[in-house]
């Protein structure tokens, strides 16, 4: 197929045959990363700038290295360094990177709709690397990309995915995704974390952790995240674990071939056994391994969409 | 001068029920039993003569930041609009909670103003929900009635004594129900479309509880509490059942929160950012029906101009708020056009509903009583295009809508203020 989009700023406007392709053009790239030399010259020439206005690492240092693989020349631009601290408006900063004839802009932000924001208004591609509670697309992709690599499909698995789903733009990513690629997505955790108004976006919600995990094919925990909660939300980490941690009792009692997965960073005996994060079901590492891949693939696909009509025709 | 002859209109004056094709003279501005002799004529053929529409609930912006609003500016878009009289809020800076601001805004508007400019002074001191503003003072300074809108006051000992004390000077008390502990950091109403777009979610519960706490209130202070722009389902059922008891309460609703629903946030666009937020097609449905049965008693813009880099930022980012006065009455005309109201009904929500609750005698046709008046053409087909707007600030989600009804002349004490180009 032909990709058109120039921007990814989220799943939800992606159809299953557009994310199929993401995922086949990840896989041609997968074995770049397994070379000497680990580098392809596809967006050589290109100008990415990474716009991490909420700070993060392990997303930052996937997409910077995914760029170096394409031999795009990179920059980051952190919280510390940037204007906005200085109170410049997310606008001016468009501007700005207008002005710098960036080509690709990966932005992470802390506000719902940011990469949209931008996406409007710059003719360079915007790349969401997450939005607030909205949506993380690349880490729902590299997610599938793990899935289907496993267990050589997605359409009919049952994933079940855990932990605080209100504020996770990981799982919202992931329900759109998945349901669009026909798989079952269960939802579990605290009720006050796991709404049930998530129902509507075609999903089952359970409050009973066992329920939740005995049939499912994967099994994907959240962090619960201790900064963005309120109080009145959870008693606390102690209770969290208790009563929906994945601890070892619990999943044995899960299917043979179940797959534990987790977006990271992982809080080790909170929502998940310590040893379970280490264990040979779980697949953290692939991910983190393949988000590279699929980094790659939504970049390249991306700065290729929107080159001038000019440069495709010669 | 100022003597007019209003001819062959369809005079409507729900304050003294009169629904009939007549002339309506004006004398010395005032309304006339007679014509006076050499008063200039107006031909009202075709056309709907109703009492000068009063907005009760307008942010002007002046003093403090007239880089948005001012009062001349906000009043010719009330005139546009057919408003010959707005209640402004007391958010200015500084807050309208001595008498020394009210006294400035009253000079500005009798000095620039182009309609009628009715203060609401603070229930507290800078709006901080803490200490009682000087009330009598306030009153003899001229406010027409109370309000910390924006910042509703938690404490409700001190609700309760803001109303009791209000009520010695026959003022009553607006309140912007919200319950801020349910809505910190919230941006969007709580429902499927927030959940989806990932922002922060402002349950309907925000503003019932705080409704059905100031039904409480006004019965034990028995005193007349007002709730700002209702926007729930649950919040005109609260205000029904409490009114049918005969509480002294009463209600508003903004025509954004009958118009439109949260499904609008799907593409992040701050002009659909709103205090309190849109809410579901089953809210708008509630809003539409509270009016019809009388629950709901005046229609209020929320005039809440802010600057186009204010407003253009991330949502959550962005203030809370949209320019109504000129979009105001065609979009609660639609109701009319849909026969959900009929037109006295209407254009009661305009006038002699908030001069009921404000105690003003306004909103009126009566012989002897300040000749404001409001001419409109409920059909007249026109497209809002908001860089013709007269407000400093453009932050409206209805530019280029296709609208129904529209005032083509305002009149305020006999004086033509404003008048459509023909």
């Amino acid at each position: 197929m032909k990709w058109t989009r120039k921007d990814l700023t989220n799943i939800e406007e992606l159809s299953a045959k557009e994310i199929t392709h993401i995922l086949d053009q990840a896989a041609t790239f997968e074995e770049v990363g397994e070379r000497d030399v680990k580098k392809v010259p596809a967006l050589r020439g290109k100008t990415q700038v990474n716009l991490f206005i909420e700070p993060s690492t392990r997303t930052r240092t996937s997409f910077e290295l995914a760029a170096h693989r394409l031999s795009a020349d990179v920059v980051n631009i952190t919280p510390t360094i940037s204007s906005i601290t200085k109170g410049e408006t997310l606008k001016d900063t468009a501007k700005n990177l207008q002005a710098l004839h960036a080509d690709i802009i990966v932005i992470r932000h802390s506000s719902a709709g940011a990469p949209k924001f931008l996406a409007d208004r710059l003719e360079a591609s915007v790349i969401s690397a997450g939005d607030g509670a909205h949506e993380h697309p690349t880490q729902a992709l590299l997610d599938a990309y793990t899935i289907r690599k496993r267990k050589k499909r997605i359409a009919g698995l049952k994933v079940t995915i855990l932990g605080d789903i209100l504020y996770s733009r990981v799982a919202r990513s992931n329900i759109h995704l998945l349901t669009k690629l026909g798989a079952h997505v269960t939802l579990a955790g605290p009720s006050t974390l796991v709404p049930r108004v998530f129902e509507q976006l075609g999903c089952r919600v359970i409050y009973d952790v066992e329920a939740a995990i005995a049939d499912a094919d994967v099994i994907n925990l959240l962090r619960i995240q201790h900064e963005r909660q309120r109080q009145s939300l959870f008693p606390g980490i102690g209770e969290y674990a208790a009563i929906f941690g994945l601890t070892k009792e619990r999943f044995a009692h899960t299917k043979p071939d179940a797959l534990i997965m987790h977006p990271g960073p992982i809080n080790r005996g909170v929502e998940i056994d310590s040893d379970l994060a280490d264990c040979e079901r779980s697949v953290i590492l692939e991910q983190v391994t393949h988000g590279l891949a699929v980094r790659m693939a939504v970049l390249y696909l991306c700065a290729t969409a929107n080159m001038p009509k000019e440069a495709k025709t010669k | 001068m100022n003597d007019l002859i209003i001819r062959h209109g369809h005079v409507i004056d729900p304050a003294n029920q009169v629904d009939v094709v007549r002339d309506l003279f004006v004398r010395d501005g005032k309304i006339a039993a007679e014509p006076a002799p050499g008063a200039t004529v107006v031909d009202a053929k075709g056309l709907v003569v109703t009492p000068g529409l009063i907005d009760m609930h307008v942010h002007l912006r002046e003093p403090g930041r007239s880089d948005k609003e001012t009062i001349e500016t906000g009043t010719r878009g009330a005139a546009m609009g057919g408003f010959t009289s707005v209640v402004c809020m007391p958010n200015t800076s500084p807050a309208a909670d001595n008498s020394g601001t009210i006294a400035l805004i009253k000079q500005r508007a009798a000095t620039v103003g182009l309609v009628n400019v009715l203060p609401a002074g603070a229930i507290t001191k800078n709006l901080e929900g803490k200490e009682l503003a000087p009330i009598g003072s306030l009153k003899r300074a001229g406010v027409v009635a109370i309000s910390d809108d924006g910042y509703c006051v938690q404490n409700s000992e001190l609700m309760r004594g803001a109303t009791q004390y209000a009520k010695m000077f026959n003022l009553p008390v607006l309140d912007h129900c919200e319950d801020t502990n349910l809505t910190a950091d919230a941006v969007a109403h709580e429902g499927y479309w927030n959940t989806v777009l990932g922002l922060h979610g402002w349950p309907s519960a925000a503003e019932e509880i705080i409704v059905a706490r100031d039904v409480v209130l006004a019965e034990l202070a028995d005193w007349h509490i007002h709730c700002q722009h209702l926007s729930s389902a649950g919040s005109v059922r609260i205000v029904r059942e409490a009114k049918r008891r005969g509480v002294k309460i009463s209600a508003e609703a903004c025509p954004h929160h009958f118009t439109l629903t949260d499904e609008c946030l799907k593409g992040y666009d701050t002009n659909f950012k709103m205090n309190p937020p849109l809410r579901t097609q089953h809210d708008a449905d509630a809003l539409i029906e509270g009016l019809a049965d009388g629950t709901i008693e005046a229609i209020a813009s929320d005039h809440a101009p802010h600057c186009p880099y204010e407003k253009e930022v991330e949502f959550d980012k962005a203030p809370f708020g949209i320019l109504g006065l000129e979009t105001e009455l065609a979009l609660s005309l639609a109701l009319v056009h849909k026969k959900a109201l009929t037109l006295p009904q209407l254009v009661e929500k305009f006038t002699a509903g908030p001069a009921r609750i404000l105690r003003v005698n306004k909103g009126t046709l009566s012989v002897g009583t300040d000749a404001d008046i409001t001419l409109m053409d409920p059909a007249r087909e026109w497209t809002y295009d908001v860089h013709q707007t007269a407000s400093l600030s453009r932050n409206t989600p209805f530019h280029g809508w296709k609208l129904k009804g529209k005032a083509v002349m305002t009149i305020v004490a006999g004086r033509i203020v404003w008048q459509e180009k023909s």
